[in-house]
């Protein structure tokens, strides 16, 4: 099943072309943004001379750093009237990564997706709860426009509220369901709890995502729920979710190549390497009038599978994430580097400089420790200014991240020392 | 006005430990000790013969210390004895925010030892009134 058999079965050489024309198109617009005109002249990019898909490479790497540094629009290529849409993820010094659309670009994410969902056989006729939260982060309004797109009717639940999900689950006889794998496996277990058995559900189809899984926490999920699970691909710099999408063989993630072009280089040098090779993937988004962007250093490590799949798709499939070449943490589904932890941690006087992340999976769900060791010289021997520290440090955690850490106050000099590479984040989760 | 000797303590065996053990090499007495419990972490105040010294070896020695000020009082060892300091207090709206006694050697007389917002004032109204206050030789010397 395609939803548009011409453009998802393409012959790779009509592909390429037609990367190229939209390469070269996206090249010209972005040329003109404050951002781009100064790395092009910086790094002697002509565009005009990027006449085949492997000059590519002498386009210079685009990072999240680069984005903080455009902010707010110093990428964007179409005036404010035109822009119908903006996400953001938090950023590491109080500024967000943002991510323009205009009408057209959030037509096409939601075609995007409504590829990826008919590949893995939805229909109109589904019924798609949404269990991934709305909002600024992208994993909620992505699938629901794409789910629309496709003809689904959609019941935009976003996360938590579990007696409802597991309600609306009976009730409108929910066929396909969007959910982190933790939730997930947290959801099985109240809907046993409530007395309901999860195979007589209707639920058919659930799609994985926003955060980092095993094939084996797969399997546990489709066995529990009697369902099949689709692994996606996405991040708020390529649009969001649907960037690349399993198709019912379940192996691998087909890219949507007519919309971005993937690379896979070396972290350390930046080389490009073969496919088939693991590396970081390396994205250029071609098609978004508001906000092209060339090269983007995802930090997610994979490799592209170059065989050709059974399902007939043109477009080559990237394995599932291995890992990241940062030390970016994926909890609850938010994207928290220890940066951020720690620009809060040393704004408070009364903490000293060391700190440890420590994260478990407690029922299923993600929790955050955050463990500081008290500053000797600013304690006052009393407990109540003890517990207001503890208060205001998990309040102004919660504001930057999103997420509830539970704050443990220790005696200085029960860290480990901060000399040198101190392992700052201890990951205890099983994914 | 005296001082005890506060110390922010983790939850978990062994503390009171290692707090008394360097008191113990320092030869320092602990005239009495309670303990204020927030779950995970807690403070313990320990009233100290030489509570400078104390809290400056404690923090030597790694365990985060610091002196606070209190008010100690005489009071009589008798049903009623704690009653009649606590009645002052009330009458002149004095809150008392953390407390704990103890007795003397003599069998007849209690030191009754607390934390409050204005120690001065309250120190005076108590002396004014009667109340047999402690100054801090008085009262690590008992």
């Amino acid at each position: 099943m395609y939803w548009d058999k011409d453009i998802e079965t393409i012959d790779r050489k009509s592909l390429q072309a037609l990367q190229l024309k939209k390469l070269q198109g996206a090249l010209r617009r972005s040329a003109e943004t404050p951002f781009y005109k100064k790395v092009f002249s910086e790094s002697g990019v002509n565009v005009e001379k990027i006449t085949t898909l492997d000059h590519l490479k002498d386009i210079p790497f685009t990072t999240k750093n680069d984005l903080r540094l455009s902010y707010p629009d110093g990428m964007v290529t179409v005036p404010r009237k035109e822009i119908v849409r903006m996400h953001a993820s938090s950023g590491t010094t109080g500024k967000s990564t943002v991510i323009f659309y205009t009408k057209k670009d959030v037509d096409e994410w939601a075609t995007q997706v409504a590829r990826g969902m008919v590949a893995t056989g939805t229909t109109p006729d589904d019924v798609f709860q949404n269990m991934m939260g709305y909002g600024l982060f992208t994993g909620g309004l992505g699938l629901h426009y794409g789910a629309e797109k496709l003809g689904c009717m959609v019941i935009p639940m976003s996360t938590g509220n579990t007696l409802k999900q597991i309600q609306f689950l009976q009730d409108f006889q929910t066929t396909v369901i969007h959910i982190t794998p933790s939730y997930a496996l947290h959801l099985v277990e109240a809907i046993q709890e409530n007395g309901v058995n999860p195979h007589d559900l209707f639920i058919k189809k659930a799609y994985l995502g926003a955060e980092p899984y095993s094939e084996a926490t797969r399997n546990k999920i489709e066995e529990q729920y009697g369902l099949d699970a689709y692994n996606s691909y996405g991040m708020s710099e390529m649009n969001g979710p649907g960037v690349a999408f399993e198709c019912v063989h379940k192996n691998g993630m087909h890219l949507w190549e007519d919309f971005y072009i993937p690379e896979i280089i070396n972290p350390e040098t930046g080389e490009n390497l073969p496919d088939g090779e693991e590396g970081e993937l390396v994205l250029t988004h071609i098609n978004r009038e508001a906000m092209p962007i060339f090269r983007y250093r995802t930090r997610d490590l994979t490799r592209i599978i170059p065989e050709r799949c059974a399902c007939g798709r043109t477009h080559r499939r990237i394995e599932r994430i291995k890992g990241r070449t940062d030390d970016m943490m994926i909890v609850s589904g938010v994207n928290v580097f220890p940066s951020q932890i720690e620009t809060v941690l040393m704004n408070i006087p009364e903490v000293g400089n060391n700190y440890q992340i420590v994260l478990e999976r407690e029922n299923n769900l993600d929790r955050m420790h955050i463990k500081v060791e008290l500053y000797s010289k600013m304690f006052s021997g009393d407990i109540k200014e003890l517990d207001r520290l503890k208060k205001n440090l998990g309040e102004a955690l919660r504001a930057l991240i999103t997420i509830n850490p539970k704050i443990e106050l220790l005696e200085p000099g029960s860290l480990p020392p901060s000399m040198g590479k101190a392992k700052r984040v201890i990951d205890n989760r099983i994914l | 006005m005296p001082y005890q000797v506060s110390v922010f303590a983790e939850n978990k065996p062994g503390k009171i430990e290692r707090i008394t053990g360097v008191l113990s090499k320092n030869n320092i007495n602990i005239r009495a000790i309670t303990i204020s419990d927030s779950g995970d972490y807690g403070i313990i105040k320990l009233l100290l013969d030489r509570p400078q010294d104390g809290a400056t070896i404690l923090n030597d020695e790694g365990i985060t210390a610091t002196v606070k000020d209190i008010v100690a009082i005489r009071i009589k060892d008798k049903p009623g004895g704690l009653f009649e300091v606590a009645s002052f207090l009330k009458a002149n709206d004095i809150n008392v925010e953390d407390a704990y006694g103890f007795m003397v050697k003599s069998h007849d007389e209690a030191v009754f030892v607390f934390q409050v917002e204005n120690i001065k004032k309250t120190e005076k109204l108590l002396t004014d009134a009667g109340f047999k206050v402690l100054a801090d030789n008085e009262l690590y010397l008992l």
